[in-house]
């Protein structure tokens, strides 16, 4: 148990680190963006005062700290699309007003951030950027019936009150966007599985993935697990996978482990498509790795900064001019997110004037009734459960960078 | 065919096991304690090679040399500090206690220095290995090498125990301190040595380990040290062929099970025959009872 102990902080403190050093970049962005903030809601507030009122729409996420380059995406992001939106006209007429706070990946923070965004009069919440913050959160807006939409909080809790929708996928439910995608682009008809089975993550991704793969175009072929103790050897399981004349091998796991995987299969000449979730990302960071072997691997992720439509391609130049970085898939999910909101706003012909409760439950309501289109999704829909509903994409490795599949 | 196949994997990672072993069985055979932080001086030397062949544009010849040295300097300067001190105390639990201490120093020194991102390590054999039946079988280099190194350094060591007087002095060490050292033998040279040794072997065994499986962080050395520590005890600790031996039995087992059992059990099968052996055979498969004259 102290060695499982050890590599899941291991795994913690690589995932500290290596935001911390993104971290130190920002830095300097956060300021900007923070002074933008504030000089923002005062040119806003004189121009909202023509018709009265205005949308009050607040952001949370960790914008110092460790995770502060996902905090950082979300409110940048979120920022960005108020902006696109108040030029564009407003949501039925009226302009939107937006304000950040800072919870440094803590959960009580996040409370706090809350409360001050409340006291600022916030009636929607686009956040909390991380999960276990988010389900802080939303113990708080359900008893204030306040409008939720996380961008990015994937645990399962996140949505577990009827007042909280999300726009990434669950991480479970990675695993029934994976099998739909492997089906829907006919990248196999054999598929191994090598998944950790003292991981949580792991294990909900690869019981999702088997459910979802009953009757697809393609057959389970091999199902190995490793634990957080094992994990040095894969010889066995990709050995059986390639017995099994496997030619896609599902890696529902983190990229620590995945690069041992790769290194592996190419010494016994074993060359299947790999293929990833979001765990993989960062499989490329990993010091003297060769990213030759890592070519071809695909991985499930919402957003790719090189994708050539319209939307992405305005989006991607807007963020990089503002904000001097590419956007992420945190970024992608939040400007998604407040877009979302306006469509839905504009469903039930919300206004600013409604008090938090009742544009919450006009919300809720249009959220099941509502398709939205994003940079995340063309066609995204919504469930009463707070999970959406959309066609998963995917990236692939090419020349050492990621690449849309599509 | 496929059976021969995952033979060859087992012994390719029983002998990774069996080199660490022999680090490890040296030590407690001589000294009579557990130098839990094995496995640490192992991810020390593989951070040394690592660094050094950076520097160095991919050679790493120099790395392992400078691995080795550095790795002994460790292994002697750890025992002077940390055990030599402690040996006198009234429980063997102290040293104990600080080796697992001096693992953990070790280990997040090693995440201060190197951070907790993993690295990728490149092979120091470049050997592609020996291929059969026109390559459905295929022994890689790294397999051959490390058992061929094991073979080398089981000999050298058999050899330098039964033959020259320092080997004799750490065999009276082993047997009665007290004895020995009324004997005329410097009983904290002998130690040193033996550390010195032990550690030269921690280095040796992490080129190694990181050729196999190149992937290295600050718990690099933590899972298999406590693996290889399994190995020592199940081929009879303090035996230097018995740990050759439980390696190789731990690694093929480890492999067999999880190819024809279950892969979420191997570890529970292997600990499983460990304290089957243990209760049939207490001191291991190659161990001797000693019996204590009064």
């Amino acid at each position: 148990m102290k060695k499982l102990g050890k590599v899941i902080s291991a795994l913690m403190a690589s995932v500290l680190v290596a935001s911390a050093l993104v971290g130190c970049t920002d830095a300097a962005s956060t300021e900007t963006s923070d002074s933008q903030a504030q000089t923002q809601p005062a040119q806003e507030t004189e121009s909202s005062s023509d018709n009265g009122a205005t949308f009050k729409i607040g952001a949370i996420g960790p914008l110092t700290g460790g995770a502060a380059a996902y905090g950082n995406a979300v409110c940048n992001a979120a920022e960005l699309a108020v902006e696109d939106i108040n030029a564009a006209g407003g949501i039925n007429g009226y302009q939107v007003e937006y304000s950040k706070e800072d919870d440094e990946l803590n959960a009580e923070k996040s409370v706090n951030a809350y409360n001050t965004l409340k006291d600022w009069g916030m009636q929607i919440l686009v956040g909390s950027t991380t999960s276990a913050c988010s389900i802080a959160v939303s113990e708080y807006t359900k008893a204030d019936n306040m409008f939720q939409l996380t961008p990015s909080g994937s645990a399962v809790d996140c949505v577990k009150y009827d007042n909280v929708f999300r726009v990434c996928f669950s991480d479970p439910n990675q695993g029934i966007a994976s099998a739909q995608y492997i089906s829907d682009h006919n990248l196999a008809t054999k598929v191994g599985i090598i998944y950790d089975s003292s991981d949580v993550y792991s294990t909900g991704i690869y019981q999702k993935f088997v459910d979802e793969s009953a009757g697809k175009n393609y057959e389970i072929v091999s199902q190995e697990a490793f634990t957080a103790d094992n994990a040095t050897d894969f010889s066995v399981q990709l050995q059986k996978a390639k017995d099994a004349g496997a030619d896609l091998v599902f890696l529902p796991i983190y990229y620590q482990a995945a690069s041992l995987i790769l290194t592996q299969a190419n010494t016994m000449g074993y060359a299947p498509t790999f293929f990833g979730v979001d765990g993989m990302d960062g499989i490329l960071t990993v010091e003297n790795f060769d990213t030759k072997l890592a070519e071809g691997v695909m991985l499930l992720t919402p957003f790719a900064a090189d994708a050539t439509d319209d939307l992405t391609v305005n989006f991607v130049k807007k963020y990089e001019e503002k904000y001097g970085e590419t956007p992420n898939q945190f970024a992608a999910d939040a400007y998604d997110a407040v877009f979302i909101i306006k469509q839905a706003i504009e469903a039930k012909n919300a206004t600013p004037d409604m008090s938090i409760s009742d544009l919450g439950d006009a919300l809720k309501g249009a959220m099941t009734e509502i398709e939205a289109s994003g940079l995340t999704s063309s066609k995204m829909t919504w469930d009463a459960s707070g999970e959406p509903n959309k066609e998963p994409k995917a990236v692939v490795i090419k020349d050492g960078a990621y690449v849309s599949a599509e | 065919m496929s059976f021969l196949t995952y033979l060859i994997n087992g012994l390719s990672l029983g002998s990774i096991y069996a080199i660490i072993a022999l680090g490890y069985t040296m030590v407690y055979g001589i000294a009579k304690m557990l130098n839990f932080a094995h496995g640490d001086f192992i991810m020390v030397g593989c951070y040394i090679i690592f660094s050094v062949s950076a520097a160095l544009g991919g050679n790493s010849v120099v790395g392992i040399i400078l691995a080795v040295i550095l790795c002994t300097l460790l292994g002697i300067t750890t025992e002077f500090v940390a055990y030599r001190p402690l040996r006198g105390a009234a429980s063997p639990l102290a040293v104990l206690i600080t080796a697992i201490g001096v693992s953990y120093f070790l280990e997040n020194v090693a995440l201060l220095i190197f951070g907790a991102d993993i690295k990728s390590f490149t092979s120091v054999i470049k050997w592609e290995g020996l291929s059969f039946a026109g390559g459905q079988l295929r022994i890689q280099g790294v397999t051959v090498v490390t058992i061929a190194v094991s073979v080398v350094i089981l000999i050298a060591l058999q050899l330098f125990i039964n033959k020259t007087k320092q080997g004799q002095a750490m065999l009276a060490v082993a047997e009665d301190k007290g004895a020995a050292t009324l004997m005329g033998i410097n009983v904290n040279k002998t130690i040193m040595l033996t550390f010195a040794i032990g550690s030269s072997l921690a280095a040796v065994a992490g080129a190694l380990l990181c050729s196999a499986y190149p992937s290295l962080s600050p718990y690099t050395g933590a899972m298999p040290g406590i693996k290889a520590f399994v190995a020592a005890v199940l081929g009879g600790i303090g035996s230097i062929p018995g740990a050759m031996i439980g390696g190789l039995v731990l690694g093929i087992v480890e492999i067999l099970s999880k190819t024809y059992i279950s892969s979420q059990l191997s570890d529970a099968i292997v600990f499983g025959i460990l304290v089957v052996v243990l209760l049939v055979k207490p001191t291991g498969i190659l161990g001797k009872v000693i019996q204590e004259k009064v």
